[in-house]
């Protein structure tokens, strides 16, 4: 097994936990802390990426260019990412974050979509960055659609590929099946991104590097939208004690969890009913939040929004769809009650 | 009742279902050429199956009959900017329905009666078609502070034109929502959601408000009626639930927002039912015609 680059995306998953509350202060301690640890990659943005405040997602505390900037200004070796959703960025963003100082982007879309990232890929490289496609919900499709939507990206100029498990709904076999199907299809990287509803977020980037993948995500503590992520800390214990030498430093990094991240967060982030409920559904893990704040407003229980936001098949940047169920059960319940 | 000739140029997916839709609607149109540049297009064939004259040859027929005063322009950006100055050299009125946008965006129930002697008028997007009138619903009653839409769409509905432009499409729409809608700012956001079955076109239109008092009834109000407006040339235009308001925070503090969440099933002419993105950008293109039409021919008749 070759030694995998690890990303950090602590401070764009991140954002959707902390309801995008990141300050100046708190992005440069976190960089430092990833960038003195020999973290190779530090994404930052909105949770939803560029341009992501919004009323559907919520509005940044501190505009994200602003918080970029902090970024590239205290960071020594790593290299400062982005996130961008075509639709919620536009090249100007893109344009922007490059100017600001970011060296790569990653263009996420939902995993049958790929041909809608080929403008923004085609330019990041015009601007000379490094450009990652990211497949959002990889667990709605199987291998093979998969394989083919990669496919596209490479043709458009990616430079790596990553499988994205938006929802937390894959068992390992279904991260090998996937990554394999991506190693053996593209000549370029191959990432894979966890999320953590069912308990398997390590033990799926486990699965995802036997299975060759060449760049996993991780965030300090686990601190992501909804189950969280694959904590980066923990990643490096697990790559020591399998005998892959990553030269990123494990006290940093529990140091960094320990002092830095874990007072910035509300609580832990455990598997709760809600996020159980969230990733046997098949549902993006940011939302929720707002599925929780629609719960209790119309005094509803988040599990049955979240299997219904499952049955219609939502994808990223659906919130509004919450909002939309959260009515329609809420009538229904009155109906019930009128009988 | 005399009737005004009309021609559609370009005989793709939205040429065929808009010449479905002015067949279908006896008004004060009379198609009278479709033109395309393939003649072995499915386009092309079923003008000439409707008994419609069908041209391969582009622009030239159409402008070699002078009896044709309004011309749909179903082809491209780059094409129309082309078309759009012969067009006009040659007297005829131009209903653009690319993203070229040379002419004002025109929304029929918002800003028709503003432009009706403009010689070219662009029909804004899909998603500029459903969500201005529901701004404006709201702007006409109390300034919209800022106005957000996420419009979400059938993949299969989404043609590669947007796919490779989604900055275009995101544009257009915010601008249209500004300039014709009200708002002081805006966003568009779109959504391809490739569930199947496929999903019908749905859009959900917040409007942040910035006042101190305001009137969420006659609000409401505006909103049913510019429902009412829209559905009666776009038959599938309704409201999903009753608009609601939401305290959302912003960037300027903590807002009460309307929320407007609406549904676009098509007609069904060419598309099918649940591409009510496309149904309704050719559903309103008719209505502009339409009205053109009638507007014209009562100047002629007057002047007679």
């Amino acid at each position: 097994m070759s030694i995998p680059r690890l990303t950090d995306t602590t401070l764009r998953d991140g954002s959707h936990a902390i309801s995008y509350s990141y300050t100046i202060e708190q992005v440069k301690d976190i960089v430092r802390g990833l960038d003195e640890a020999g973290v190779p990659v530090i994404e930052v943005s909105h949770g939803a990426g560029l341009n992501g405040s919004t009323i559907q997602q919520g509005f940044s505390k501190t505009p994200e260019f602003e918080l970029i900037k902090a970024a590239v200004e205290t960071v020594k070796q790593a290299k400062i990412a982005s996130l961008f959703v075509p639709g919620i960025g536009t090249s100007e963003e893109l344009r922007e974050a490059v100017e600001i100082g970011i060296k790569a982007i990653r263009i996420a879309v939902h995993c049958t979509e790929a041909d809608v990232t080929e403008q923004y890929i085609r330019l990041a490289k015009e601007l000379d960055i490094e450009a990652v496609g990211f497949l959002m919900m990889s667990h709605t499709q199987p291998a093979e659609v998969l394989a083919r939507q990669a496919k596209l990206m490479e043709s458009y100029g990616a430079d790596c590929v990553y499988v994205v498990d938006s929802a937390g709904a894959f068992v390992p076999q279904d991260v090998r099946e996937r990554v394999s199907a991506l190693k053996e299809a593209l000549s370029i990287d191959v990432g894979f991104h966890a999320h953590n509803n069912l308990g398997l977020a390590i033990g799926n980037t486990v699965a995802a590097l036997e299975a060759g993948a060449d760049q996993v995500d991780g965030t300090v503590r686990g601190l992501g939208a909804g189950a969280g992520n694959a904590p980066t800390e923990v990643i490096v214990a697990t790559l020591n004690k399998m005998g892959i030498d990553t030269a990123i430093s494990l006290a940093g990094l529990m140091d960094l969890s320990e002092e830095v991240v874990a007072p910035i967060m509300p609580g832990p982030i455990v598997i709760d009913r809600d996020n159980l409920a969230s990733g046997y559904a098949g549902v993006y893990n940011s939302f929720l939040l707002h599925v929780r704040k629609a719960a209790e407003q119309f005094d509803l229980n988040p599990t049955e929004i979240m299997e219904e936001l499952g049955k219609r098949q939502a994808i990223a940047g659906q919130e509004d769809w919450i909002l939309d169920i959260a009515l329609e059960l809420a009538e229904k319940k009155k109906d019930l009650q009128n009988i | 009742m005399s009737k005004m000739k009309v021609a559609i140029l370009g005989s793709g997916n939205i040429g065929t279902d808009l010449m479905y839709k002015i067949l279908k609607n006896d008004g004060r149109m009379e198609l009278s050429l479709v033109a395309g540049i393939d003649p072995e297009s499915e386009g092309l064939r079923r003008a000439r199956e409707a008994g419609i004259v069908a041209s391969h040859e582009g622009i030239k027929e159409i402008l070699e009959d002078p009896e044709i005063k309004i011309v749909f322009d179903a082809t491209s950006a780059k094409a129309h900017i082309k078309a759009a100055e012969q067009l006009r050299a040659a007297g005829k009125m131009a209903v653009d329905l690319t993203p070229a946008a040379i002419g004002p965006y025109l929304v029929p129930p918002v800003n028709l009666n503003n432009h009706i002697e403009a010689k070219n008028v662009n029909m804004v997007s899909c998603a500029g078609q459903a969500t201005t009138p529901l701004v404006y619903a709201v702007s006409r009653v109390v300034p919209v502070h800022y106005a957000e839409m996420i419009a979400t769409v059938a993949s299969r509905a989404i043609g590669p034109g947007t796919r490779q432009n989604v900055d275009e499409f995101t544009r257009t729409t915010a601008n249209s929502l500004v300039k014709v809608g009200g708002a002081r700012t805006a966003r568009a956001i779109p959504v391809f959601n490739p569930a199947e079955p496929p999903i019908t076109m749905a859009n959900t239109v917040y409007a942040a408000i910035n006042e101190k008092d305001f009137d969420f009834d006659a609000i409401k109000k505006s909103i049913n009626d510019m429902i009412e407006d829209v559905s009666e040339y776009v038959p599938g235009y309704r409201l999903k639930s009753e608009p609601i308001i939401d305290y959302r925070d912003t960037s300027w503090g903590r807002l009460p927002v309307v929320v407007i969440m609406n549904e676009v099933e098509g007609a069904g002419d060419y598309f099918p039912k649940y591409a009510g993105n496309l149904d309704i950008m050719t559903a309103s293109a008719r209505k502009v015609g339409e009205l053109y039409a009638s507007h014209s021919l009562q100047n002629e008749e007057v002047r007679k």
